[in-house]
């Protein structure tokens, strides 16, 4: 095919025709998987609901229990990030080598201390007996049983949200890599794209988290 | 007929050696890695089955332990379930086929595509180590709180297996959709691709949608044994039947994952075999997208008697019975494709024969499991085993095998011996019927399942049904031989030894690595059969 060979970009896989197929694949793939990862959350969405609907008061008595103040911090961080994140794919888009640099930095710099910050919250879970188990403790104690049920909820909903921001930052680690060495450039920008998306995906999980464990019952 | 010769550069002649097939993209190559993990998992499945039926040949348990018995059917459900069944047709025959049938060069992410191969060795490791390390007791259903709070046996590896092997289903189907999606050739629109395509794009959206959620359910599982958090456990206000609501929005629809390949192959096979379009094209073809959608709804069926409440079942149950429509579709075009077509008694037609039968008693024993009332009769009832085995071994066994043998001239290039596979596809057929058939009547008459001891008067049936097993197997292990001797014996096979239309059969056999020669532009519908075909192949 001579239309292929006169314009053969070094990051073209073999198997696609050109740069704009490739990049459509990949940013069909990530849509694929984070269709994936809703159905993935949205089983504990739906585990969470059931349990919130038949034990809403305990549920929102075990809710004061989280820190408000740190929970509202890191939701604060977690925007930025997307913030810093969206910069990044719009300076790769224009081919700023160095700004794509200085926007990933600040996006893994944004997540490091949302995670930081989700770390203090579970070392005072840890230490008020409010890890799901044996040694499990809740006052007033009409509550602890159904208690219980929203600690395990808030330990795996948000356990795995921040198994994600580890994935991510990993993630972005790789696509610094690739910006320093300058693989990603204004023709072939999807890789940050592609990150991108699923950095935002893991957001918007915290943004239903946050509401749905840290603000039950605070209307009143 | 010209001499057919064997093209001098194929996918299996382009590299040597052990690395050239552990690191390879090539998705014929990933292909043939599946058909060999596959086929062991489906022995290893299948030893289970052997000291299964040998147990029940007599109605006390003098075999094996009531223990050891539950770890038998338990890992047979599990081996079977989410290492042959679910992976077997989408990862062998659609790896090769859905690239080469639309045009492309190879399917869209390579990489993730051997990765999702290595996923699924390990995810299978895991659950041998179960195995090994002394079994599970659960049932494949893992039903709590027996598996999170009573069971003694390893339910934490199995679950981690199953866990990790899920990821290899998602990563596959994202594989397929974007590559239908983006890579079909110039001219090959949607409407101009095999039926095979679409029931495999149906199948890759529930892959996509459904193993997410057992991937969470069985994580929940282990965190409730590991870590004891509550989310099943009634002493805290949790809810067993929940879990059981979580299983089965993928359990149920994971059999369509099984049974949909089977009936794209099931459509390729007919086409060719009679040499005529499939009747009602676009009905088949969206008949495998509404057995996707219905299949996500119909998960409660499996509750009935798990305090459902009557509302929730009435619904499930009607919509139960709305899966027998496109299934039934299916049924009807490909009966309506036969009549007056030339059709051929060549092995994989037989197959499709088989399928034919077998799913629509398999389909239509289904609609009695869907009616509330006769469902609370024979629920947990050896009804059951039979005619879930007449969808996952009458349907997609059928299915695979028919298919293997349709394509395994175009992966192979070689033909394998025509007498000695009719001769096992007939004995699989009676092997099968002989072994399932009585446990319908069995369950009917109350036998319950998971047992390893029954009264006496049941065992007539189970004899048979043990004689089946024993026939059945025979019929397993002789395609084994002839197919692995046709690999350096059997006749070359030519590009197109079938006489069949399909971008497959235009390029040589076994295909070059790139898959065509210059990258095909689709001018025609499929299955457009020339009247000049039909000459040689009238009886």
């Amino acid at each position: 095919m001579p239309e292929a060979v006169h314009h053969h970009h070094p990051a073209l896989a073999h198997h696609f025709d050109d740069l704009a197929q490739q990049k459509e694949a990949a940013t069909l793939g990530m849509w694929v998987f984070l269709a994936t990862e809703v159905l993935f959350f949205g089983g504990l969405f739906v585990v969470y609901s059931v349990y919130r609907a038949w034990y809403a008061h305990a549920f929102a008595v075990a809710s004061h229990e989280l820190d408000i103040t740190l929970g509202t911090i890191n939701t604060a961080v977690l925007i930025t990030s997307s913030l810093t994140m969206a910069l990044a794919v719009h300076a790769a888009q224009l081919g700023q080598r160095r700004l794509v640099i200085i926007f990933l930095v600040a996006t893994m710099a944004l997540g490091a201390v949302f995670l930081g910050i989700k770390g203090v919250e579970y070392y005072h879970k840890f230490v008020e007996h409010h890890v799901p188990g044996p040694s499990f403790a809740f006052e007033p104690h009409e509550y602890a049983r159904h208690a219980q049920i929203f600690f395990s909820l808030y330990f795996i909903m948000t356990g795995l949200h921040a198994l994600h921001m580890v994935i991510g930052l990993g993630i972005m680690t790789w696509m610094l890599w690739w910006a320093w060495r300058g693989t990603i450039t204004a023709e072939y920008y999807s890789p940050i794209e592609v990150s991108g998306l699923y950095w935002h995906f893991v957001d918007i999980v915290w943004i239903f988290l946050f509401p749905l464990l840290y603000l039950i019952g605070r209307h009143a | 007929m010209a001499t057919v010769v064997h093209p001098a550069r194929h996918y299996l002649n382009d590299g040597y050696g052990i690395s050239s097939w552990l690191l390879t993209r090539d998705h014929k190559r990933i292909a043939l890695l599946y058909l060999a993990a596959v086929t062991f998992f489906f022995f290893v499945g299948g030893a289970m089955a052997v000291m299964i039926r040998l147990e029940l040949a007599t109605p006390v348990g003098d075999l094996v332990t009531d223990e050891t018995y539950n770890k038998l059917f338990t890992m047979h459900g599990v081996m079977m379930v989410f290492f042959f069944l679910i992976p077997v047709i989408p990862a062998v025959l659609g790896n090769f086929l859905v690239p080469i049938m639309i045009g492309a060069k190879d399917l869209a992410f390579p990489k993730i595509n051997l990765l999702s191969w290595y996923i699924y060795i390990i995810g299978g490791l895991f659950t041998l180590y179960a195995l090994i390390a002394g079994g599970v007791d659960t049932g494949w259903t893992f039903y709590t709180p027996f598996s999170t709070m009573a069971s003694t046996t390893n339910v934490v590896p199995t679950a981690l297996g199953i866990f990790i092997t899920g990821f290899s289903s998602i990563l596959t189907g994202l594989n397929f959709i974007v590559t239908i999606h983006r890579m079909r050739a110039p001219g090959m629109t949607w409407f101009r691709m095999p039926l095979f395509l679409w029931s495999t794009y149906a199948t890759s959206l529930i892959n996509v949608l459904g193993t997410p959620v057992i991937a969470i359910t069985v994580l929940l599982v282990a965190a409730e044994r590991v870590f004891h958090f509550g989310f099943f456990d009634p002493r805290v206000g949790g809810d067993p039947v929940l879990f059981q609501h979580l299983f089965w929005f993928y359990s149920h629809p994971a059999v369509y994952i099984m049974v949909l390949p089977a009936m794209g192959v099931i459509s390729e096979l007919v086409a060719a075999g009679c040499r005529k379009p499939v009747f009602g094209y676009s009905f088949v073809a969206f008949a495998s997208l509404a057995i996707a959608v219905l299949g996500f709804l119909v998960w409660g069926h499996h509750m009935f008697v798990a305090g459902e409440s009557v509302y929730s079942a009435l619904i499930f149950s009607i919509l139960s019975f709305l899966v027998a429509i496109p299934s039934a579709v299916k049924v009807f075009n490909w009966t309506a494709t036969m009549y007056k077509g030339s059709v051929s008694w060549e092995t994989p037609m037989l197959y499709a024969y088989g399928f034919i039968g077998l799913f629509t008693i398999g389909g239509l024993t289904g609609l009695f499991l869907a009616a509330i009332a006769v469902d609370v009769h024979v629920t947990d009832t050896y009804f059951v085993i039979a005619h879930f085995h007449y969808i996952m071994v009458g349907g997609t066994i059928m299915g695979y095998l028919g298919g293997l043998h349709y394509w395994w001239p175009k992966i192979s290039g070689r033909l394998y011996n025509e007498g000695l596979a009719k001769l096992s596809a007939g004995i699989i057929f009676v092997g099968f019927n002989l072994t399932f058939f009585p446990q319908f009547v069995l369950g009917y008459l109350g036998m319950p399942r998971r047992y390893h001891a029954y009264p006496p008067e049941f065992q007539v049936l189970n004899v048979l049904s043990s004689a089946g097993a024993s026939i059945l197997g025979v019929g397993y292990l002789i395609p084994m031989v002839y197919l692995m001797w046709s690999l350096r014996y059997g006749r070359v096979a030519g590009s197109n030894p079938w006489g069949a239309v399909g971008l497959e059969w235009t390029t040589s056999s076994p295909p070059p690595t790139e898959n065509f020669a210059e990258t095909p532009v689709v001018t025609w519908d499929p299955y457009e059969y020339p009247a000049a075909d039909l000459e040689g192949h009238v009886a």
